[in-house]
């Protein structure tokens, strides 16, 4: 059995607004020098395949990313 | 005409859509997610609104995938009318039925007020064509309806005269390139009675049943 993590983004372009309220709150916070923030999301799944990695890129693009909206990553964790 | 109206768990729209396609003087069938073909005699298809699969991962993303929505994409494929509003509007373009991705609003809120929306293409059934209004009025209530995409690679049927999304160049609804399929983040099925302050719903479901309000 392995573990994957996939990071699923919003795409570079593409208004992020979960993350611009995330970095208002930073700034009232008194955090400076941030200049952006982006949120996106991590899934884990545990799965038993040759290719763990292969296995979950065909997920994201079947189904965990939308590929006009968001950029996805894999890494192996075990 | 036999309307099949789909229900997925989490969708809350689907009665007063089957009300608004009654009105309009087809009938409504209920078509359950895990069905593996639309109710027999379907001759159009409505994608209500709702929090399908509760909005879980993407809007949309896990009804797009569902067994019903096979039998969907084929009634598209032979020239069947689909019309997709909010939630079913997200659900067509997940299954890759409409262009585009619907986003979270640029406000981060939940948007829920009248919108007027102006027709972009008079060319169509779905608004009663040339002889059909050139606006409509209808209520818009949701918080993921920012529509993203190329308007320049999409058939824009609808475009809101004020924004209060953040849409890619205001676009309200798009149809598929044969126009068969239409999905609009406005509610439609909300403004067919005049108690609810406009009417102008009804011409979409006209357009529907291929017929003028």
């Amino acid at each position: 059995m392995s573990r994957v993590a996939v990071t699923v983004m919003p795409r570079q372009g593409v208004l992020d607004p979960q993350g611009q309220a995330v970095h208002g709150a930073l700034e009232r916070l008194g955090f400076s020098g941030v200049s952006d923030v982006r949120v996106g999301k991590r899934i884990e799944i545990e799965i038993d395949a040759p290719d763990p990695v292969e296995a979950a890129e065909e997920m994201c693009d079947r189904l965990l990313a939308n590929a006009l909206i968001e950029d996805y990553s894999v890494e192996p964790l075990s | 005409m036999t309307v099949a109206v789909v229900r997925f768990p989490g969708s809350l729209d689907h009665e007063s859509a089957a009300r608004a396609v009654r009105q309009a003087g087809g009938e409504p069938v209920e078509a359950w997610h895990a069905d593996a073909s639309l109710p027999p005699d379907t001759e159009a298809v409505v994608i209500p609104g709702g929090f399908s699969y509760g909005d879980h991962l993407r809007p949309g993303a896990i009804a797009s995938r569902s067994a019903v929505m096979a039998d969907v994409a084929r009634h598209a494929e032979r020239g069947g009318r689909v019309l997709g509003i909010c939630n079913g509007f997200q659900v067509l373009c997940e299954a890759g039925l409409l262009p585009g991705a619907l986003r979270t609003n640029a406000a981060l809120s939940f948007v829920c007020r009248q919108v007027e929306l102006e027709i972009s293409d008079r060319s169509t059934q779905w608004t009663g064509g040339e002889r059909g209004p050139e606006r409509l009025s209808i209520p818009v209530k949701n918080h993921d309806g920012a529509w993203f995409g190329d308007p320049d690679r999409a058939r824009v049927m609808l475009r809101y005269v004020d924004d209060p999304l953040g849409s890619t160049d205001r676009v309200a609804g798009v149809a598929n390139d044969g126009g068969n399929v239409l999905g609009l983040m406005p509610h439609p099925e909300e403004a067919c009675d005049p108690l609810l302050g406009s009417t102008d719903g009804r011409h979409l479901f006209a357009g529907l049943l291929g017929r003028a309000a």
